[in-house]
This record gives structure tokens, sequence and C-alpha cells, in this order.
């Protein structure tokens, strides 16, 4: 066969490449001058405990801006695909939810959106941030949809927090240009304390509207891909 | 520890190129992909690894002197984070191509697929 | 004692990745790569990175399993 010929001369030549990488490959023992700069200056110039949310959020601000972009997009193209039909209705008998799911749903909810909210309004003091916190709030759908299948996120709602935290973000980073060094200078408000929570500028500000408008995001994704619809072709 | 961390991030890429060369189902397509993902931000990251460094946050422990001599790279680690949502979103995007698809032809197999060759 | 962990992780990461790409059925070669991605997660919260690992958690083995998952019901329904 050919096909698998090649197949295996395409591993093998790739193997190669990686033995080859693998024997240059040392144990670093120190930090690349990049790295060492964001170490020594991070905490006087961003003021910022996690340095990889301060390399995130301001040091690499437009590949997080960026980022967001490439999720808005994926989620308004998923959601052309899967165009939930209106008219159709459940034809199959459902099957019920579980008690246990439904009382936990109820339970659980709001605990688990309360820790996403927690996990990226402490992101630049503890591990976690935006992505994460968003992912977090995802989840918490998740649980509300498999405890009722039937169960309509308001998708209004969604359309609203995720414009209107993208928009803040975005001005947010043009009111660096105006007050601050830069797009998405962090100096916009004071740099407070080193260590407490309302410090570092604006960088609280900022990853919580990227937590906003990811949950959203990402919460629109599943809710398209779960729905149940029928087209006719 | 490194080395090993290595030859997984290699293992799973190769791996998972072979699951998208060689299978036949869109599924499994996309499964591989997301192996080759998986090893991918293994190998970045152990890229920045630097021996007995603590991870890049500046808390009672670390302090905020000589902070160069004991934390991990943190710039690898802000991409990764960059990379592992991003490669949610393109799974996600090929899903519902896949769903799409799936709904034109009834089938999964990639070679039923052949308005466009040539 | 890390060294003998990150071993056994990386055995485990290979031998699902093997069983997710031969193995016939779809959930399992899905829940295959979420186990992939969750020993993942542990090897990097031992390579001091703990904000990829909240993040391969929550977003690699969480909510792409979830993805797929649906999409597998899907496909299920539309027969």
């Amino acid at each position: 066969m050919i096909k698998n010929f090649f197949i295996i001369a395409i591993l093998a030549g790739l193997a190669a490449i990686f033995v080859t990488l693998f024997w240059d490959f040392g144990d670093s023992e120190t930090l690349t001058p990049l790295a060492t700069h964001y170490a020594t200056n991070g905490a006087t110039e961003v003021g910022a405990p996690n340095l990889v949310t301060s390399i995130v959020v301001t040091y690499r601000g437009f590949d997080t801006l960026g980022e967001v972009t490439i999720l808005f997009l994926v989620a308004s193209i998923v959601s052309f695909f899967l165009k939930r039909e209106k008219v159709q209705k459940e034809i199959a008998p459902k099957r019920e939810t579980s008690e246990i799911i439904l009382t936990a749903a109820k339970l659980l909810v709001p605990i688990v959106m309360l820790l996403g909210v927690y996990v990226f309004i402490n992101g630049h003091l503890t591990p976690g941030g935006g992505f994460q916190g968003g992912a977090i709030i995802a989840t918490a759908f998740v649980l509300l949809l498999m405890a009722n299948p039937d169960f309509e996120i308001n998708h209004k709602i969604i359309a609203t927090v995720e414009s209107v935290s993208g928009i803040a973000f975005v001005l947010i980073g043009v009111l660096g240009i105006l007050l601050a060094g830069g797009f998405l200078d962090n100096k916009v408000l004071p740099l407070g304390t080193f260590g407490k929570i309302f410090s570092a500028g604006a960088i609280p500000l900022i990853y919580s509207f990227v937590g906003l408008k990811v949950g959203s995001e990402l919460s629109n994704i599943l809710s398209n891909l779960q729905g149940v619809q029928k087209e006719e072709m | 520890m490194e080395i090993i961390a290595l030859i997984t991030g290699f293992a799973l890429i190769l791996i998972g190129l072979y699951g998208i060369l060689s299978k036949k189902n869109i599924i499994k397509i996309i499964v591989g992909f997301s192996l080759f993902d998986t090893g991918l931000h293994v190998l970045i990251v152990t890229v920045g690894y630097i021996k007995g460094g603590t991870a890049p946050i500046l808390d009672s422990v670390v302090g905020t002197t000589n902070v160069a001599s004991k934390i991990v790279d943190p710039v690898p680690q802000a991409l990764v984070l960059t990379a592992i949502v991003i490669g949610l979103g393109v799974t996600a995007l090929m899903l519902a191509y896949a769903l799409k698809m799936y709904q034109a032809k009834k089938s999964l197999d990639i070679s039923d697929f052949k308005d466009m060759k040539w | 004692m890390n060294l003998i962990i990150i071993i056994v992780l990386s055995v485990v990461m290979v031998v699902m990745a093997i069983t997710a790409i031969i193995h016939k059925k779809l959930a399992v070669a899905v829940i295959a790569t979420g186990v992939v991605s969750l020993m993942a997660s542990v090897m990097y919260l031992l390579m001091a990175a703990p904000d990829v690992a909240m993040t391969e958690a929550a977003i690699g083995s969480g909510l792409s399993t979830i993805i797929f998952f649906y999409v597998l019901n899907k496909i299920r329904k539309a027969k």
C-alpha cells in the first residue's frame, strides 16, 4: 500500500527531527533575558504577584485581545451553522432526569458560578484568571443543561454581557493610550499595595471583563452544540 | 524529569499525527488533532522548565528580591495558556463542520466526500 | 518522588493515547482523550505551571470532552 508507506515515511522523518532536537536539549539553568526582565521588573512595572497574569494581560495584552476575538468568531460561526429550529419540538419520549442531578444542580450552580467569579477576580494574586474563570462559569451552564435538557439560555442576556464586556475591554485599552503608556497599559488606575486585591492597576478589571466574555462565549457554543435540532436540507 | 516529559510530548505528537493521517472516521481525526495539541502543550511547558524552580508567583516564599534565580520561565506558560483556549475553539469549530457534513451525506467516513476531489 | 509520579503519568498518557487512536468505539476514544488531558494537567502542576494546569483541567479535559459527547449524541439522533 503506497499510502501506508507515505504515512510511515512522514512519521519517521518527524521522529528523526525530534531525535536531533532531543540531543540538542540541555537542562536550562538560567532564564532567558526576556524572562529575566519580566521577573526582575514585573513587580515594580505591573504590580501583580502572578507573573503569568502580568504577561498575559499587560506585556502581551494584544495577544489576549486577538484570542478573545478568535473565540468570538468561533461562537458566531458555530451558532450560524447550527441554527435552532423553533417549530420542531421533541418527538421522541424524553427520559426523566434523576432526582439527584436536579437537586444537586439547584445547590451547586450558584456555588460553581461564585467560584468562577472568585477565580477571575483573584487572577493577579493566585493561579487562575479570566480564561479559567470563564471555563468554570461555562461548566455551571453544562450542569444546568444536564439537569434540564430543555433549559433555554437566554440568548439576549448572553449577547449583552458578551458585547458589553468586549467593548469595555477595548475601551480600557484605549484609555491606556490616553492616560498611560500605551494600549492596554494597566497604569490607568493607581498600582496600589503589592499583593492586595485592589492593586495592579486595571488588571482585575480587565481580567473580569475577559472572564465574563469567555464565559458567555463558551456557554453560547455549548448551548448551540447541545440543542436538539432537525433541519430540512 | 524534563527528559521524560519531553519524550511524552514527542510520543503524543507522533501518535496524534498517525491518527490524523491514517484514520477514516472524521471524529477519530479530530481526536488525533486533540492529542497532537496536548503533546505540543506538554513540549512547550517543558522547554520553559528550570531545574528546581518554583511557580512564577511572587508570594511570601519567593519574595520580590532576586526573583530571577528562583522561578521557572513564565513566557511559555503564558503562550500555552492562550493555545489551550484557542485549541478548544478550533475543536468546537471542527466538530460543528463534522456534524454539518454528517447531516449532508449521513456518513462520517472521509472517503465518502469526493465532491471536491480532482 | 516526583520522578516516579511523572513516569507513571507519562506511561498512562501514552497508553491512553494509543487506545484513543486504535479503539473501535468513538465514546471510548473520547474518554481516553479526556484522560490524556487530565494527566497532562497533573504533569503541568509538577512542572511548576499552576496556571496552565488549571486551564487544561477545566478546558482540555472538561469542556472539550463534553463538546465531543454533545456532537456524538447529535449524530446518533440524526440517524
